[in-house]
């Protein structure tokens, strides 16, 4: 049984247009000890997705259907309360903003102290003495002076590596971030990647990487999930995914990505751009912009079907033929 | 694409814009605490400190660099947007470096400048077709409304847009679309050369490819010159033919782009190069960097790189290290390359975060 598992998951946000449908029907499992990577244009709805699976959706936003399992049991279902204690005991997050996940308030001694003994129960010196372990850890200097700061007094790089710390010092088995360098400088974000997959490694810890950089994808994950207005276009293991996509707006979207090496004269063009969620085209939602629809995709919604050693959903591999 | 009438192509080999020595320092007063505490000196950014470039006619020169080196202040001083501290900026010969935005008219107007964030550049309240008729209102290029309306129109369908979406407002548009009327409107006066500033930093990368593509195209087209900035390196790859990379206020390389990726030669540059996360290199455990950008309050002495630097030796932490010529167009900045001793790995590895280069 994978560690992690989504099933028909929608997330809707009731307004007074009618109810808008940000995540839809989207299905993917993460095994123990993978990086599952999520990418996907702005709006496609990755941190919506991510944002159900830890029970951090904002109201009015709400789950509208579909199952979360973790190790087979129903998390989508449980109390503010029940999810709470799941949530940093069995689930992480980092989020891309680090003064999000800490209070400016405490220093970070405290928080981290706190959230290991509200999860592990242990005396108090115990818990400070692994709290600066975990700063070590993720690569803090002289963390037994840096222990009593405020997270103010650290950089934005640091910063990010104390909230790492944050949600992992519980131990939990799946972590899940959200863009969690995009804020940060190219040599900080290497540094960051670098130790979230060496502490997921070590740990035998999975995580769901949500970024809308490729580049990072193709650097941490094992699997990628590439989500379209809302739904999952494409999901496989990342090498062939980004070498050799099954679905057309993955083929379109690794050729629009600049890269280093020789300078070509033109970017592979998609042209237009990402519907709203008030005007999702009927059928497949990608078939104004895809340069291989057929007359069915206006009107037929394809499903996310097996394909090569992934899978996809596009009509070319439903049998559907002109 | 509609096309501008065509330019005539004259050989002209003296770059089009020449930077020297240019700075912008500014003054800042601590907070009143700090004051209260460490005393009441005020303390200077040097967010330019010395820096020299040119770009020669119809070629893109970018610059690129970490958050805060001095980039975006770079851009506003050659736009007159601020006025340097130090150092000359001349325009096809004329040091325009005093001079205040907008001034002298028969200069600025052969340049514009394209922002990151297409919405804060557009007047929300503005139709689109007054937005974009606003600089040849300004500089008095069109002799009728009617006229007006026909080059509005043009350069509407010219970024890839409708005549008719000229009648409605920003908000009305995708932020590609806002960035194609950030485009049009720069473009309407002629301008020979264009500053843009992280122009696609806020849009996704398949709205990102449009409007490089129509960058590009536009060079080809009108013969432009542009200065491009971007903390993108593979953005900056598809755009340039030469590539200027800043650290704390100074150039430490300038080199033909090609150059810069094949073989990059100062300690930062290939810091840059060998964290930035590549398609191309699956799975690969990268040697992270160790430490941060520094403060630009209170920069390292001598080369303002040395805590970073593996190759930093007493001379580094004392001697500021100058741009200097090497062979095929190169210039560094840095005194283990003028020593010879360049080639060694330069970068330290950050303690813990260590794993072995390993290119799956
Ligand atoms: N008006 C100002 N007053 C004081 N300091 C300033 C001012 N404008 C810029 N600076 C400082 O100058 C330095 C360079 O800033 P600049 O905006 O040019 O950086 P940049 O390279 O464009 O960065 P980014 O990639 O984040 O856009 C920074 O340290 C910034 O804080
Ligand atoms: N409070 C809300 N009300 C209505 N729509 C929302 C709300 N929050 C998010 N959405 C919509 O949900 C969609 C998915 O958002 P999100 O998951 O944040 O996208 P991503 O992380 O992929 O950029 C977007 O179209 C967004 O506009
Ligand atoms: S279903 Fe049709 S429109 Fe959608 S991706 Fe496949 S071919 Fe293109
Ligand atoms: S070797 Fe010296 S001069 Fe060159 S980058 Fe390193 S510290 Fe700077
Ligand atoms: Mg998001
Ligand atoms: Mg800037």
């Amino acid at each position: 049984m994978a560690l992690l598992e989504v099933e028909n998951l929608k997330v809707e946000f009731p307004t007074r247009k009618g109810v808008l449908t940000a995540v839809d029907n989207v299905s993917f499992s993460v095994e123990q000890g993978e990086i599952l990577g999520v990418v996907g244009e702005s709006g496609a709805g990755k941190s919506m997705t991510g944002a159900a699976v830890i029970g951090l959706l904002e109201p009015p936003g709400r789950i509208g259907g579909g199952q979360i399992r973790l190790d087979g049991k129903r998390i989508d279902n449980l109390s503010p309360d029940e999810m709470r204690k799941v949530r940093g005991r069995h689930i992480g997050a980092i989020f891309q903003d680090p003064l999000t996940s800490l209070n400016p308030l405490f220093t970070v001694g405290k928080q981290l102290i706190e959230t290991i003994r509200t999860h592990l129960p242990m005396p108090a010196a115990e818990a400070r003495k692994r709290a600066i372990e975990w700063l070590a850890e993720v690569g803090i200097p002289a963390p037994d002076r840096r222990i009593d700061q405020y997270p103010h007094q650290f950089s934005g790089g640091m910063r990010q590596r104390v909230v790492i710390a944050l949600a992992l010092c519980a131990e939990p088995r799946l972590i899940i971030a959200d863009e969690p360098t995009t804020a940060l400088d190219v040599s900080v974000q290497a540094q960051i990647i670098a130790l979230l997959k060496r502490v997921c490694r070590e740990r035998n810890a999975a995580a769901i990487l949500v970024t809308h950089d490729m580049g990072v994808i193709a650097e941490t994950a094992d699997r990628v999930a590439v989500m379209y207005a809302g739904r999952l276009a494409e999901i496989g293991p990342v090498a062939r995914v980004l070498q050799k996509p099954s679905h057309p707006y993955t083929a379109g979207l690794m050729g629009s990505i600049p890269r280093i090496g020789p300078r070509p004269d033109r970017l592979v063009q998609i042209e237009g751009s990402m519907p709203r969620l008030t005007d999702i085209p009927k059928g497949c939602a990608f078939n104004p912009r895809c340069p291989k629809a057929i007359a069915e995709c206006h009107h037929l919604r394809p499903e996310l079907r097996p394909v090569a050693d992934g899978a996809a959903a596009c009509l070319l591999y439903e049998g559907v033929t002109q | 694409m509609n096309a501008a009438p065509a330019r005539m192509k004259v050989v002209d080999d003296r770059p089009l814009l020449s930077v020297k020595g240019l700075k912008k320092h500014f003054a800042m007063s601590k907070p009143l605490l700090n004051r209260l505490i460490e005393g009441g000196e005020t303390q200077t950014v040097k967010a330019v400190d010395g820096l020299d470039l040119e770009i020669p006619r119809g070629q893109t020169l970018s610059l690129v660099g970490e958050s805060g080196c001095g980039k975006s202040t770079v851009a506003r001083l050659i736009m007159g947007l601020s006025t340097p501290s130090a150092g000359s900026i001349l325009f096809d010969g004329a040091d325009i470096s005093q001079a205040p935005a907008g001034q002298p008219a028969a200069v600025r107007r052969r340049m514009q400048m394209i922002f990151q964030d297409p919405y804060a550049s557009l007047n929300p309240r503005w139709r689109v077709r007054d937005i974009i008729a606003e600089p040849l209102r300004t500089y008095g290029l069109c002799a009728s409304r009617e006229e007006e309306r026909r080059e509005v129109d043009r350069l509407l369908e010219f970024v890839g847009l409708n005549s008719r979406d000229g009648d409605k407002f920003p908000h009305e548009f995708s932020g590609g679309q806002r960035q194609r009327i950030s485009i049009a409107r720069a473009i309407s006066t002629k301008p020979e050369f264009l500053v843009c500033d992280e122009p696609t930093s806020a849009l996704d990368v398949s709205v990102q490819a449009q409007i490089l593509n129509l960058m590009r195209d536009m060079q080809r087209e009108l013969g432009l010159t542009y200065l491009f900035i971007s903390h993108d390196l593979a953005v900056v790859n598809f755009m340039s033919d030469w590539i200027g990379v800043m650290y704390l206020g100074r150039l430490v390389e300038v080199s033909p782009a090609a150059q810069l990726f094949n073989s990059p030669q100062h300690p930062y540059t290939r810091l840059l190069l060998d964290t930035i996360p590549d398609l191309g290199m699956s799975k690969r455990d990268c040697v992270p960097a160790s430490g941060e950008v520094p403060n630009p309050i209170n920069p390292p002495s001598g080369c303002h790189f040395h805590p970073r630097c593996a190759l930093a030796n007493d001379r580094c932490r004392r001697e500021t290290p100058n741009l200097r010529a090497h062979d095929n167009g190169v210039r560094v900045s840095c005194h283990a390359v003028e020593e010879g001793r360049g080639d060694l790995p330069a970068v330290a590895s950050a303690g813990n975060d260590h794993a072995a280069q390993a290119v799956i």
